[in-house]
């Protein structure tokens, strides 16, 4: 399904061995004895373009039930592994001829297994066709990693706000930005107790971990943009706000953060057919300017992003969906009533 | 069984009729040749496949691609061959169509055409071959030219249709590899010649099925992927690879191919793919879409089989289409098909000046497009839940001849008018595709974002790397992509052949220190040699 929002992202950066790219980069600069030591190069565990198996698909290694409707997936996939990093993501298609194509953040890479970790909620057709995969299945469709990654450097004090599922691809991001030595706090917001996924990773990262619940069920109820709003409030105002959720959530800590002028960055998670710039199917209003999600972003400057009319964008598909989704149910129910059938 | 405008049955008959007629006057003289009515291939009823996807066109028959070729008068400077751009010979492929022996025919086209099934259905043939040829000439109707490209199509088709077409003879393995980036046109033309040179070929394709534009771009009704798998499978049964779901530049960086990979040279045939939007007001509206997604979603994820496929297709019953291009054409012709009750197409020139291909116009009309010449869109107004409502539609003019030698249109001053419409296609063009430009440090690219080019090799001013097709063409043609391929196959395939003279000679001195240009190169084929052990 289009409106398929899970995304989930983690952090990449220094998987992939520094000496390794910089020695083979030198190859056409120096022809003496160096290059010939690249003759017997290929170290363990990278494969290289034309080992990496498709006819096949990518397998699936490990399926977990995070929270209700929320999961884990470890996908075999040794090029993205190696290539990706934190911000970019992958589509998926759970058919190879009538599957629709998916965008979701990777979570998570182990290039040394040669594999990617993919978090998503199951809302729409396509994930629950993905949460019903088992271990040994495997995807026949998944490109990546595609988008332009985050950009990691000291701020100072940076606050994250993650919205349900949107914690998971916040947590490469805190990851990296603890890493470069930022303050970090961390805002999640779930519906309810049960929905609130990653505590123990974030609050391991976090400097400050504050919890908002729509119920009240757990931590503070309150939305998240209330602690955000008392932070820019507060004696010490964040440097750099993140944001990722529900678009409406993106939205509302953009118009938090915009009286007090800081700078606010948002995941957007649009349509989108090729991921490559091809269709424009996933373009967005940033600042005036046309931008194409799929390689321009995924994160924009909040304050400058057209939500509304991203959102109206988001339904573009509306009723096809729901047909879809009821057709699914029906099937399930029909399934269910004929267990042999 | 379908309706078609003329029954096959009867087009075939009137056909053999003629050619015993023919038969029995003997020798054919420039006047009898000139004689005989130009043949027109069966077409579905314009009612009925509008409704479907099915290819409106069908093959000439035997009988009519036998006489339509003696139309050829066999001229001894012939105005066709100039008009190709890969010069194909066309007196002498007709020449054997005439005398019935397809096999033979069909062969000298292959000479320099590689796909000839496409090319026979999407060539713009009345601006290329058929533009200059004496028969249309002498006729004074370029429509009465030999129809060149029906009997090329007639004959490809012969040939698929046999128990199994030849397979290109390929040498023996010469341990290099060729790296194709794009398995549209040109990277299949790299592939099958670099291919026939015993290289061992990888084609990568970003997305999950195989063809680019023959694929996503071009619908069924136009050329049925029936013809394009064709296609791949006499490539796959030559030993080309194919890496689909594999974007060169994300998935792998270009130059890592050569660095990690041990790929020898790269051919970047990524085409154009990058929509060009109008910038007007309303153009982020729910209903607005790029013709490259509108088409994408039909075409290659499926949308044409609603019920059966998971990727959603916006529903319409007015739908505006933007540009007078053949993807304009396609869209349009598609959004019928896919159920709008009425589709406009502006165009902010005149009908002469429409780049389209003469005949996908005309079918369009036919299905019951209606065509506005001299109109544009001003802006696009939306309802208040921001989907498309209407166009504000802007008349124009035509002025003075601009820079292209088109006459240039000019808005009419205050002529405006609001056209209802619940989805608007904008079909304006693609510009070439930053993604693997942006990510391959040092690749030079001009101010439009196309990938330079030696015009005589098609090399890059990176070393190795070569590109053709609409990356560097903007975007252009199928056969201009082919041509293009063509040549930096040359370059390649002749650069390999180079370096492995210079490797022989080279061998007994083999640990002597490297000097001089070719020696990265050189020493990089020992870790190629053990790349091409490890891969069996």
């Amino acid at each position: 399904m289009s409106s398929d929002f899970e995304t989930s992202r983690v952090l990449g950066a220094g998987s992939q061995p520094p000496a390794r790219r910089r020695r083979l980069r030198r190859r056409s600069e120096e022809p003496s004895g160096l290059a010939v030591q690249e003759g017997s190069e290929a170290l363990p565990g990278l494969p290289d373009a034309s080992a990496e198996p498709t006819p096949s698909g990518f397998e699936v290694l490990s399926v977990e039930t995070l929270a209700e409707k929320v999961m884990r997936m470890r996908v075999r996939a040794p090029l993205i592994a190696q290539e990706r990093n934190p911000g970019q993501f992958i589509l998926l298609q759970t058919d190879v001829e009538y599957g629709e194509r998916i965008p979701l953040t990777i979570a998570d890479a182990d290039p040394r297994q040669g594999s990617i970790t993919l978090i998503f909620q199951v809302v729409g057709k396509t994930t629950q066709e993905l949460a019903g995969l088992r271990v040994g299945d495997s995807l026949p469709v998944l490109v990546g990693p595609l988008g332009t990654p985050t950009h990691i450097e000291k701020y100072g004090r940076v606050v994250a706000v993650g919205g349900g599922i949107g914690v998971a691809p916040l947590y490469p991001i805190v990851e990296g930005m603890k890493a470069a030595g930022n303050h970090l706090t961390v805002i999640a917001g779930a519906r309810t107790r049960e929905l609130v996924i990653l505590e123990s990773e974030m609050r391991a990262l976090a400097d400050d971990y504050i919890v908002v619940t729509d119920d009240g069920s757990y931590g503070r109820k309150a939305l998240v943009t209330q602690p955000l709003k008392e932070l820019c409030e507060g004696p010490e105002p964040p440097d750099l706000v993140i944001a990722i959720g529900p678009p409406i959530m993106m939205k509302f800590c953009a118009e938090t953060t915009r009286p007090f002028g800081v700078r606010t960055l948002v995941s957007l998670n649009t349509i989108m057919v090729d991921g490559t710039g091809m269709c424009g199917g996933c373009r967005v209003n940033v600042g005036g300017k046309t931008r194409f999600v799929c390689v321009d972003g995924p994160e924009f400057d909040g304050h400058q992003v057209d939500f509304d009319n991203m959102i109206s964008r988001l339904g573009a598909y509306r009723d096809q969906e729901k047909r879809a989704r009821d057709h699914a149910c029906r099937l399930h129910a029909l399934a269910e009533k004929h267990p042999h059938a | 069984m379908p309706r078609y405008v003329e029954d096959p049955n009867k087009l075939n008959a009137r056909a053999r009729g003629l050619l015993e007629e023919l038969r029995d006057k003997g020798t054919l003289k420039m006047k009898d040749r000139l004689a005989i009515p130009v043949q027109r291939p069966p077409v579905l009823d314009p009612g009925e496949r509008s409704r479907w996807q099915e290819e409106v066109e069908k093959p000439l028959t035997p009988a009519q691609a036998v006489l339509e070729s003696m139309r050829c008068i066999q001229c001894k400077n012939p105005a066709c061959v100039k008009g190709c751009p890969v010069a194909i010979d066309i007196p002498e492929f007709l020449r054997l169509t005439a005398e019935g022996n397809f096999s033979a025919a069909i062969e000298v086209i292959k000479r320099t055409s590689l796909l000839p099934a496409i090319c026979g259905r999407v060539c713009p043939q009345e601006r290329q071959c058929q533009k200059d040829c004496a028969v249309g000439k002498s006729l004074k109707d370029v429509g009465l030219a030999v129809a060149i490209g029906k009997v090329e199509r007639f004959l490809a088709d012969w040939q698929r249709n046999q128990a199994q077409a030849p397979v290109p003879r390929v040498k023996s393995p010469s341990g290099r590899k060729v790296a194709v980036i794009g398995s549209g046109p040109a990277g299949l033309v790299v592939a099958a010649d670099c291919r026939r040179e015993g290289h061992q070929v990888t084609v990568f394709e970003a997305f999950h099925k195989l063809g680019g534009v023959l694929r996503y771009g071009i619908p069924e009704f136009r050329l049925p992927k029936e013809v394009v798998d064709a296609e791949i499978d006499l490539l796959r049964r030559m030993g080309v690879e194919f890496r689909t779901n594999f974007v060169v530049g994300r998935t792998r960086k270009l130059l890592d191919l050569m660095d990690k990979d041990g790929f020898d040279a790269v051919f970047i045939g990524s085409g154009a793919g990058l929509p060009v939007f109008t910038g007007m007001p309303g153009e982020d509206l729910v209903g607005v879409f790029s013709a490259n997604e509108y088409l994408t979603r039909a075409n290659m994820m499926g949308a044409i089989h609603p019920g059966r496929t998971d990727t959603p297709m916006f529903v319409s019953r007015r739908t505006v289409v933007l540009g007078g291009g053949n993807v304009a054409m396609d869209a349009c012709r598609m959004a019928r098909r896919l159920g709008a009750e009425e589709v406009v197409v502006l165009y902010r020139r005149s009908r002469t000046e429409m780049p389209a291909r003469a005949e996908e116009v005309e079918h369009a009309l036919e299905e019951g497009i209606e065509i506005r010449f001299l109109e544009n869109a001003l802006d696009v107004l939306g309802d208040e839940s921001g989907r498309v409502r209407a166009v504000t539609v802007q008349r124009y003019a035509l002025g003075e001849p601009d820079a292209s030698g088109r006459r240039r249109p000019v808005p009419i001053e205050g002529d405006t008018y609001e056209l209802p419409a619940d989805a608007v296609l904008v079909a304006i063009g693609n510009n070439s595709n930053p993604l693997l430009t942006s990510t391959t440090p040092g690749l030079e690219v001009n101010a439009r974002g196309n990938v330079v080019v030696d015009p005589e090799t098609g090399c890059t001013n990176l070393e190795r790397v070569f590109a053709g097709g609409d990356i560097v063409l903007g975007a252009a043609t199928v056969i201009l992509a082919m041509g293009e391929g063509r040549r930096a196959a040359r370059s390649i395939n002749e650069m390999l052949a180079r370096e492995a003279i210079e490797e022989a000679a080279d061998a007994p001195h083999a640990h002597a220190a490297p000097t001089g240009h070719w020696a990265p190169g050189r020493l990089r084929r020992r870790r190629l040699a053990l790349g091409t052990r490890r891969g069996g």
